[in-house]
């Protein structure tokens, strides 16, 4: 029998169509998975199914949970079934537990409030599912606060509070993306496990289509509000009969064309890097502690060639960038480029040798100024800034290089996409043409059809112009398309160094196996035959 | 936890140390002499200096703050330049007006804009939350001891319900005492209630957008459910930031509404003494403020850490 | 709302027209006093009543204005000249003895309240307009370090100003070319409410005999001499109080529509 049946679901904010006649099943037992970038209404058809759609929404069409017609419940209503016949789990763990209350009052209170047994066996039951998730009495009792935990701890809570009174439906919405890829895979497995044992049904909603492919019985493909394929995991990943369902397989594990390039004299030279940072005192009389993020790194980078950094959060990448940008000092060792040692007071001549692209799209750009002035901050650098004419050409030649247009010049930065902002930061990186640029995951809060079209452009950009790069990324398959050599960090240190496929085909160091074994892959289809 | 409240602690008595220095030397660069103030245009030149002695004067500036200070902390607070008496008695009778005033108008206070703030935001856009944040506004623009003469006007002069001012003192009994500073609570707590109103509200409102009282909606808590068992906790840590404010605003405000009921607190008191530039009652008071406001900020911040985990788990 | 910024706009530029206006006319000589037509309600003659001298309360009241109007916005001025770069180099300089000692000193200066201040410079300095806007402008030095440290901090963790240091730029530059323009809407919002608070500081100092002088006209000195004869003039009180009120409820309109309107997203002190 159909746990959930979902049938002509459309949900409209205001005169905004956000869903569109969205229909599908879940049976008992059983993993489906929504998934499509940002904007399809995944998350929204998750949040109308619990009825917890912000305010102005409204919803027409037909949910049935065990046989009841969700869309005709009552607040109330809603209240019963909600933690009780469904649970549900959100993406942010950092922020999805009440700070000033105990783990174990906040699973408890999802027992209580549905007045499902008195309080000592709540407490009890507490305890089990907490004990069932991964998180035992010894190093977790029930009395810990949420900010003495990780956020695949953290994770792990939610996951009890939502499974406490065992619920027939769970619904995981993009559960694993804020985690790191070894947390990621052990969250997977703990819900897989859970659906075995309880016989729950699960949507799970992620726009991660490796995890899709590994984890679900069936997909649910989504654009701009409505389902654009569906069907069981292995039967469409093979027919994929949506060209936007195949686009977004190849772009998921999109691979570039790297030019060869020679690589010659060395450029970036990092010897013995430690980075101390200090830590508040543990006591008033006592020195202050450090924490040591990086920690005697060593490695270098030859002009024209494209180096990968990977590692987890925490594992002290992002410190070692900023220092070799010469935006923080060391502690120990030196860096240093085109032979002139790198500090926090670079000349403005050593300056112009290495420009930097970051994560967010969003905060990279002062959003008062137009673009004109954002690509050409780097001029600050230069002895003698070009004017006039030679201005101007510059900007256009650049902004055409990067695949926008020099009208955009004029433009504010509000007024571009995400991946139409991250082609300007790499505007402002290039103008300069500077020896080396850093790309900080510069690829990683993009959709993956817009990163498919940025990874496509850093290979153009190679060709055209010759770039040495240092690539960092927590994304294992984009590391491995798009650097010739890469390093491996974990907590402060360089384990693992080499040619990028070899790395990749033939770990080393037990780190790496263990990282590259937790990445979900796509399974390797034929997409030609498709 | 022992250790943050230490460590608060310490910068209390930083704090205090800092604020007597620089009360001690603000007074310090006033023109004048006090002694021959007090004794008037004819006087000797020995009768001054015998005075000058006398009020240790002759003495070097550090000596004279360290004995200042010395003198405080044993609750000695000089001799007042004007009547002779020690400033401790002064300050003493005058506080059990003051300090009672401030605290039942911060009771007021609370009582009033907890309540508010809560019923405003969980009506968000509503007509009660526009009342009552139309409520808050006016609130926020009275100048309460203008607020206080309407009161005057209303409530003692046409309904002769109070008094229109004076303090019988405590000793006419407990209930005497509070029915004569009802009035001027009332009016020092309107509006600083209306500012903790908006304060409640708009902190709930930023929880109510929280991860976890999303979280708190999926375990099957109604709306007011999550708003009281997640929403009002966390919400006190910017409202006892303003608590904390607020004390001092009250015990500044209950200096001005002492005028408008003629009540015998500090605020006639330190006017009386700057009219007869009794210098040293002045640093008194103005030290006894400062030491109630720095003290009430310790105990918000040791209330911060009472209330929110994250604060006692750290040093 | 923009109906907040419009009826605030409204009120405080029916002020602000009354303190301009005074300057070239007032229905009377606010100073002329005329004892047979004293303690006079509201009339055809004199629109908002006379006071117990027989002088004109509508010229009074916008006399006084500009004594209002001077004092808070030169302790904003103050406020912000000394507090926004305070603010700026703490933020720039986050986590060092000069971070340090500027948000101390604020601190310190937060257990001052302003009217403590007042205290303690008149009793030093003797009353008047000049002591009153100095005690309210170092009072609101910390108001604006503050709200321009904590604005500025979160603005030096984002990425476009990593990337001004990449290009080179001094913390100096950067806090005037990236970070002041950026923090600039909210202290205009802080400003106007800084700017009400000022307003009614100056009329309570003045109301204790702590701020503006005979014979400066001063709306809180107006209700200081009513108070004594509330109970049979009651319009002596109400006049100037009405003009305190709308006046900052006005300002305070206006700084709310103004937030809205910038940036919904501005986090205020409203205290």
């Amino acid at each position: 029998m159909t746990l959930l049946d979902v049938t002509s679901l459309s949900v409209s904010i205001g005169a905004f169509q956000v869903l569109q006649d969205v229909s599908f099943h879940v049976d008992p037992g059983e993993i489906v998975a929504v998934t499509g970038e940002s904007g399809s209404g995944k998350s929204m058809t998750a949040l109308a199914i619990l009825q917890l759609l912000p305010d102005l929404a409204e919803a027409k069409g037909y949910i049935t949970l065990n046989g009841t017609q969700l869309l005709e419940q009552s607040e109330d209503g809603m209240c019963a079934i909600r933690g009780q016949s469904a649970g549900m789990v959100f993406q942010e763990p950092m922020t999805a537990l009440n700070p000033v209350k105990t783990i174990g009052a906040q699973v408890m209170e999802t027992i209580l409030i549905h007045k499902a047994m008195p309080r000592e066996q709540a407490e009890a039951r507490a305890r089990e599912v907490l004990d069932r998730v991964g998180l035992p009495e010894d190093r977790f009792p029930l009395s810990r606060y949420p900010h003495e935990l990780s956020g695949g701890q953290r994770q792990r809570v939610v996951i009890a509070m939502a499974i406490a009174l065992r619920p027939k439906l769970l619904i995981a919405d993009e559960p694993t993306t804020a985690l790191d890829v070894t947390t990621q895979a052990q969250i997977l497995e703990l819900l897989r496990d859970l659906v075995q044992d309880y016989g729950m049904g699960l949507l799970i909603i992620t726009h991660d289509l490796a995890v899709v492919a590994d984890l679900a019985d069936r997909i649910l493909v989504m654009r701009n509000g409505s389902v654009v394929e569906s069907g069981h995991t292995v039967w469409l990943l093979r027919n994929m009969r949506h060209p936007y369902t195949r686009m977004l397989f190849e772009a998921s594990n999109h691979q570039v064309a790297l030019p060869q390039q020679p690589a010659t004299a060395p450029l970036l030279e990092v010897r013995n890097a430690v980075r101390d940072y200090r830590t508040p005192r543990e006591s008033l009389f006592c020195k202050p502690g450090t924490f040591r993020a990086v920690n005697d790194v060593s490695f270098t980078l030859n002009r024209g060639e494209r180096l990968g950094l990977v590692g987890e959060s925490g594992c002290g990448k992002s410190t070692l960038t900023r220092a070799i940008l010469g935006l923080e000092p060391l502690q120990g060792g030196e860096i240093r480029l085109d032979g002139q040692p790198v500090t926090t007071h670079l000349k403005p001549a050593s300056r112009r040798k290495v420009q930097v692209v970051f994560q967010d799209p969003y905060g990279s750009f002062n959003p008062r100024h137009k673009v004109e002035r954002l690509v050409t901050e780097p001029f600050h650098t230069l002895p003698d800034p070009p004017t006039g004419a030679a201005h101007r050409d510059l900007i256009a030649e650049t902004l055409t290089a990067v695949g926008l247009s020099p009208d955009d010049a004029q433009k504010y930065i509000h007024q571009f996409s995400g991946g139409q902002r991250q082609r300007i930061a790499i505007a402002r990186a290039l103008i300069t043409r500077p020896e080396l640029i850093i790309f900080d995951e510069a690829v990683s809060a993009l959709d993956v059809s817009v990163r498919a079209r940025i990874l496509d452009l850093l290979a153009e950009l190679c060709a055209a112009y010759a770039l040495t790069y240092l690539f960092i990324s927590h994304d294992l398959s984009v590391v491995r398309t798009i650097t010739d050599r890469c390093l491996v960090m974990r907590h402060g240190e360089i384990v693992e160094q080499g040619e990028t496929e070899a790395v990749f085909s033939n770990p080393q160091h037990p780190y790496t196996q263990q990282l590259i074994a937790a990445a979900p892959v796509l399974p390797d289809l034929d997409l030609g035959a498709a | 936890m022992l250790r943050y409240a230490l460590k608060r602690l310490l910068s209390l008595i930083l704090s205090l140390a800092v604020a007597s220095l620089v009360i001690f030397l603000v007074v310090e660069v006033a023109p004048g002499d006090p002694a021959s103030f007090m004794l008037g245009v004819n006087a000797q030149p020995d009768t001054i200096a015998a005075l000058r002695a006398e009020l240790g004067l002759d003495q070097g500036k550090l000596a004279r703050y360290l004995s200042w200070a010395a003198g405080m902390l044993s609750g000695d607070f000089g001799t007042s330049y004007t009547y002779r008496t020690p400033v401790a008695g002064m300050i003493a009778d005058r506080l059990w007006v003051s300090l009672p005033l401030a605290l039942y108008a911060l009771t007021l206070s609370t009582l009033i804009a907890f309540p508010a703030g809560i019923y405003a935001a969980a009506r968000r856009g509503k007509p009660g939350d526009l009342a009552v944040m139309g409520a808050t506004q006016l609130g926020v623009a009275m100048p309460n001891f203008w607020f206080a003469m309407m009161l005057v006007l209303i409530f003692a002069i046409n309904l002769r319900w109070f008094g229109a001012g004076g303090f019988p003192g405590w000793d006419t009994g407990l209930w005497a005492g509070l029915h004569a500073l009802t009035l001027p609570a009332i009016a020092l707590a309107l509006p600083q209630a209306a500012i903790l109103t908006r304060v409640m509200r708009s902190a709930l409102l930023d929880i109510l957008g929280e991860d976890f009282m999303r979280t708190a909606r999926a375990k099957g808590l109604s709306r007011r459910q999550a708003l009281w068992r997640h929403g009002v906790r966390n919400a006190l840590i910017p409202v006892l930031t303003i608590i904390g404010l607020q004390f001092s605003f009250l015990l500044a405000g209950a200096i001005i509404i002492e005028q408008v009921f003629y009540l015998p607190g500090l605020g006639r008191l330190v006017f009386q003494a700057i009219s007869s530039r009794d210098l040293i009652v002045v640093e008194s008071v103005v030290m006894l403020l400062v030491f109630a406001v720095i003290t009430v900020n310790f105990l918000v911040d040791l209330a911060y850490a009472l209330v929110d985990p994250r604060l006692r788990s750290r040093t | 709302m923009t109906r907040n910024l419009i009826l605030g706009g409204l009120l405080s530029s029916l002020m602000l027209l009354a303190a301009a206006a005074s300057f070239l006319w007032t229905p009377f000589d606010h100073a002329a006093m005329n004892i047979p037509a004293k303690l006079q309600t509201p009339n055809a003659q004199h629109w908002l009543g006379t006071d117990h001298f027989g002088r004109d309360l509508l010229s009074m009241i916008m006399v006084g204005a500009r004594t209002s109007i001077a004092v808070a916005l030169v302790a904003v001025g103050i406020g912000m000249g000394a507090g926004v770069p305070l603010g700026l180099a703490a933020a720039a300089r986050k986590g060092s003895w000069l971070d340090e000692g500027i948000m101390r000193g604020n601190d310190l200066v937060f257990a001052f309240p302003s009217l403590v201040i007042a205290i303690l410079i008149t009793a030093v300095l003797g009353a008047g307009a000049v002591n009153a806007i100095i005690a309210i402008g170092i009072f609101n030095i910390p108001v604006f370090a503050r709200i321009t440290r904590g604005a500025a901090l979160s603005l030096w963790e984002r990425e476009f100003i990593l990337a001004a240091r990449v290009a080179g730029k001094g913390a100096a530059r950067i806090s005037a070319e990236h970070i002041l323009p950026n923090v600039m809407n909210l202290l205009i919002v802080q400003g106007t409410i800084q700017f009400s608070l000022g307003i009614l500081a100056e009329a309570g100092l003045s109301y204790v005999g702590l701020g503006a002088q005979p014979p400066t006209p001063s709306w809180g000195r107006m209700l200081a001499d009513a108070q004594t004869m509330v109970s049979f003039a009651p319009h002596l009180a109400l006049v100037p109080g009405l003009a305190i009120i709308l006046t900052v409820l006005g300002l305070n309109l206006l700084g709310d529509g103004l937030r809205d309107h910038l940036d919904p997203k501005l986090r205020v002190a409203r205290a």
